[in-house]
């Protein structure tokens, strides 16, 4: 039985708010010169920034010692996934326009659309093992084992967005730097043990 | 020497119109109108009647039915002019009050009349003509552009440089006052750029200072810039503050910036890719399918240019 409160509804309205206002963009044509850049863009960052937002809930456990976060945490991962995805089809559908040739080409010759592609399809699996019943099946040791995996995706999504930036890593700075906080706050608490 | 020092009882020259560009504005109106509106119509059409097939593609020919214009909107809102920032929409939303009044050029290096010039009595024997041209950003979009300008070459037959002057160097305004970007150090600054002799004495080059009929806006690199049509973006500098004359070939920013990702010579090549990314198709703003890239941005006149010359060496 799915439990519904406060704090998953005000979640869940605030991880749709990014496509509605894309949405709305999109329907009076305020997405700019190069709409298919923009929408490519937009949905990549929101799947970033909900990736790193997910990775912040055990940070607020060990610092705060804050529990109700973990109730969304699931939410938040799979809207991640579900960014992530667009993202994606937006590169395939309106980037590439189904050009099946040039995609398998620069998912072998382009290390950032390689690693791209690298980290959804790693987040595939953990998608699908993100209900209760599929902890069950795989029991709790497996699938802690398994959604660990979430780093070496975060890494990989880093990773992407700094190489195509043109000059330096300026805009993806923000990203990694928070990245390496909430990596240094676990490593800080693990190391203790 | 050619310096002027205004006094402040002088009526500023450029206040008053040059009767011969008057009557070539007017001219150039009449036919900008017209234009303007098929721009507008004609992009839309473009993206309704596109051909979604996957095997469509773009024709070889220099056919201008081939190349709408860019609508005014997308060329003056989707810019690459790091000084402002580095998103496309911040040229846009900061350069709204560039000062252009009593703009003054650098000439110097290996010319015989070097100094420091106001822009009116740079360009004022030179008649500003109108050049429709493609421009493809090393990013891999491009656009349809009818610039108002002057020949490069003819600027540079004018200040008659030395036989010893093998290059020519630009430089970009470098006024943290009114560029935020400057702030930063995404690139060296001040931004310059470069070109050899013979690319720039090339009757294609132009030194812009107007576009759909109109005056530069400070995003487009107000009042006057570089416009190579056969290279990419990055080379047509803008806000222009000097320009040298050399013997060596010059640093550019960007080549300072990623030796291996952008040459001295950024000629637009589909075989010669960028090493993070594909240059072989590009995104024509306003088009839905992307096109095929073709070498030198169709401009095939430039190739004599460099015969002989390895292009994935001298990319």
């Amino acid at each position: 039985m799915p439990t519904f409160n406060a704090l998953k509804i005000v979640c869940f309205i605030a991880c749709c708010a990014p496509l509605f206002w894309l949405g709305t963009q999109a329907f009076y044509h305020q997405l700019g010169a190069n709409p298919i850049e923009t929408v490519i863009h937009f949905s990549g960052l929101w799947a970033l920034r909900l990736l790193l937002i997910t990775l912040t809930v055990t940070p607020l456990r060990i610092v705060f010692d804050w529990q109700q976060p973990l109730q969304i945490r699931r939410m938040l991962g799979l809207f991640s996934f579900f960014y992530a995805t667009l993202h994606v089809l937006a590169y395939v559908v309106l980037d590439q326009y189904f050009a099946w040739p040039d995609i398998f080409a620069d998912i072998i010759k382009r290390p950032y659309i390689t690693l791209g592609l690298s980290a959804w399809i790693l987040l595939v699996p953990l998608a699908i093992t993100s209900t209760h019943k599929m902890i069950g099946r795989l029991g709790w040791q497996r699938w802690q084992r398994l959604h660990q995996l979430i780093y070496i995706i975060a890494v990989a999504a880093l990773l992407h967005y700094a190489l195509l930036i043109k000059a330096g890593w300026g805009q993806a700075w923000p990203y990694i730097a928070v990245f390496a906080l909430l990596m240094a706050v676990r490593i800080k608490k693990f190391s203790g043990q | 020497m050619l310096i002027k020092i205004p006094r402040a009882s002088d009526c500023k020259e450029h206040e008053v119109t040059d009767e011969k560009l008057y009557h070539q504005r007017r001219a150039f109106m009449t036919h900008a109108v017209p234009t303007l509106a098929a721009a507008l119509v004609a992009p839309s059409l473009l993206l309704s009647a596109c051909n979604k097939s996957s095997n469509a593609s773009a024709s070889n020919t220099n056919a201008a039915t081939d190349d709408a214009l860019t609508p005014y909107e997308d060329v003056t809102t989707y810019n690459n002019f790091y000084e402002f920032g580095t998103d496309k929409s911040d040229p846009a939303r900061l350069a709204a009050n560039f000062k252009t009044q009593a703009w003054t050029l650098r000439v110097e290096g290996a010319v015989k009349n070097s100094g420091v010039y106001t822009l009116e009595d740079l360009i004022a024997k030179h008649p500003p003509q109108e050049r429709i041209y493609r421009l493809r950003c090393v990013e891999a979009w491009s656009m349809v552009i009818p610039w108002m300008g002057i020949p490069l070459g003819d600027l540079i037959k004018q200040l008659e440089p030395l036989s010893s002057a093998r290059f020519i160097q630009f430089e970009t305004l470098n006024d943290a006052s009114q560029m935020p970007g400057l702030n930063t150090s995404v690139l060296r600054w001040p931004y310059v750029e470069g070109l050899r002799m013979d690319e720039a004495l090339h009757p294609l080059t132009l030194l812009a200072t107007g576009l759909y009929g109109k005056s530069l806006l400070g995003q487009n690199g107000a009042p006057i810039r570089l416009v190579v049509p056969w290279k990419y973006g990055f080379k047509s500098i803008k806000s222009i503050v000097a320009m040298r004359f050399l013997p060596e070939q010059p640093v550019t920013a960007w080549n300072q910036n990623a030796p291996r990702e952008y040459g001295f010579y950024a000629n637009v090549n589909p075989n010669v890719d960028h090493p993070r990314w594909s240059q072989k198709k590009e995104r024509r703003i306003g088009e839905f399918q992307k096109r095929e890239t073709r070498l030198f941005n169709g401009y095939d006149e430039v190739a004599s240019l460099y015969s002989g010359m390895d292009l994935k060496t001298y990319f």
